[in-house]
């Protein structure tokens, strides 16, 4: 097990390029709060249960994902600012086959 | 004005919990919760969701462990003031705190414990022009008198529990229920989407997906919806309304409290973890996912935890001469406000001939 490389960008436009343990049973969500990327209260609310959409963020790069869960694409049609790439962190696991994956957090809502 | 012993802020598991410590030292307390029933994120956001760290309990549904709790303080009679959010704090003469909400009820108590979770739960705003302007001239958030809705023209938008739930119970009032969701399934009880399925086919529904509302129209209050269907991008169907009633979920915000003068650290309330989890403020506590300190976590089992210390501090501050040492349940049983009793049954002494 390896550590991956994940660059995402905050609410604010900083880019941060991090390093993502593979071993740790972590999501996306989890990855942006253990660098503190985004402001506690702010991202994760439900706690990754897909209940909640305040972990959405944009998929920039080309990276093969896991396919929705019929809950997260339900999730997603309540959530705002909503674009075809959309995802929530919260159910995007991390593995190795996400090294270099680039995100962009959608604003707060 | 309400009077208690304890006023907590939040009706959580873990200000639930504290009604049961404080009780065991004969303090009374009134909860205030924006939301219109107890139980907080497990009775809101998942109610039907396992719990598996509870101690104890090898699994439970977050909404059993409201319904538990609210069994397990029922002997204390706490008070509850639903529905309003904690707006404003005051010290009066006597150095008792009087807290007043949004809707202007005052309570006041010696003791304050904040159990506020992440904050209160606002209503999620659609992004729509003019929403703000037809605020409470049209556009409703919260549903809190049904009435006001009979013989009304209705537009409701989202596709959840709360959508599809009001939408049912709209339909035998209202003259006329539109509903509008992005997508064609909705994420609800199965029992919810068959009835909304059920209205639909008997014409008390009018069912509108995919599509979206873009538009808000009217002079002084709300008139008219903007429809857009995902199939007809650009061309949007005009639908006259009294009403439009976003339900897209909610978010908690700190709120007012933030403006109490506590000392906020990451959204969160500072406090002493090595004595009482007592805020800057003498008297002010906050317990479970609201407080902050070093090595914190959000974990309802760390808010009971809290929530026993601080009882016990509070006691200390509002009878500052009385010796007390803390009692076994199992030992000292439970004595309600109510009456009632509870306690070991006594063991049998008996000889044997």
């Amino acid at each position: 097990m390896q550590d991956i490389k994940i660059k995402i960008t905050d609410r604010e436009g900083v880019l941060h390029e991090v390093e993502a343990p593979t071993d740790m049973n972590m999501n996306l969500m989890e990855l942006v709060r253990s660098y503190e990327l985004a402001p506690e209260g702010t991202i994760g609310v439900c706690g990754g249960m897909a209940m909640c959409a305040s972990c959405q963020c944009y998929i920039k790069s080309s990276h093969t994902l896991p396919e929705k869960s019929d809950e997260e694409e339900a999730m997603l049609a309540e959530a705002f600012y909503v674009q075809p790439n959309s995802r929530l962190g919260c159910q995007i696991h991390l593995t190795e086959s996400l090294d270099g994956l680039e995100v962009v957090l959608a604003p707060e809502s | 004005m309400i009077k208690t012993d304890i006023l907590i802020i939040g009706a959580g598991p873990t200000g639930l919990f504290a009604v049961f410590e404080a009780g065991l030292l004969q303090l009374k307390c009134h909860l205030i919760d924006a939301l219109p029933q107890p139980g907080g994120q497990c009775a809101e956001i998942y109610p039907k969701k396992p719990i598996y760290d509870i101690p104890g309990f090898p699994e439970v549904l977050a909404g059993d462990l409201v319904d538990n709790l609210m069994q397990q303080i029922a002997p204390f009679q706490p008070g509850f003031t639903l529905g309003e959010r904690a707006e404003t704090i005051e010290k009066n003469e006597d150095g008792h705190f009087v807290v007043t909400t949004n809707k202007g009820t005052r309570h006041q108590a010696p003791i304050v414990a904040i159990a506020g979770g992440l904050g209160s739960f606002e209503p999620r705003k659609p992004l729509l022009k003019d929403l703000d302007r037809f605020e409470d001239r049209g556009v409703t958030y919260m549903i809190k008198d049904p009435e006001a809705f009979r013989n009304k023209r209705l537009v409701i938008a989202g596709g959840g529990d709360s959508a599809l739930d009001w939408s049912i119970f709209l339909a035998n009032v209202a003259r006329e229920v539109t509903l509008v969701h992005r997508r064609n399934e909705f994420r609800g009880a199965l029992d919810s989407v068959e009835k909304v399925q059920a209205l639909k086919d008997q014409g008390k529904i009018k069912l509108i997906t995919p599509a979206e509302v873009v538009g808000l129209q009217g002079k002084d209050t709300l008139e008219a919806v903007l429809i857009e269907r995902a199939s007809d991008e650009g061309e949007a169907i005009r639908l006259e309304v009294d009403h439009f009633i976003p339900l897209f979920g909610l978010s908690p915000k700190l709120g007012p409290i933030a403006d109490w003068g506590l000392e906020i650290e990451k959204n969160s309330i500072k406090v002493d973890n090595t004595v009482d989890y007592q805020t800057n403020i003498p008297g002010i506590y906050a317990i479970g996912d609201v407080n902050t300190y070093p090595g914190k976590l959000k974990l309802i089992l760390c808010g009971f935890h809290e929530a026993t210390l601080m009882v016990q501090s509070a006691y200390q501050r509002i009878h500052p001469d009385k010796r007390y040492v803390m009692k076994y349940t199992t030992v000292g049983g439970i004595q309600g406000f109510d009456g009632s009793r509870k306690e070991a049954p006594k063991a049998v002494v008996k000889s044997i001939e």
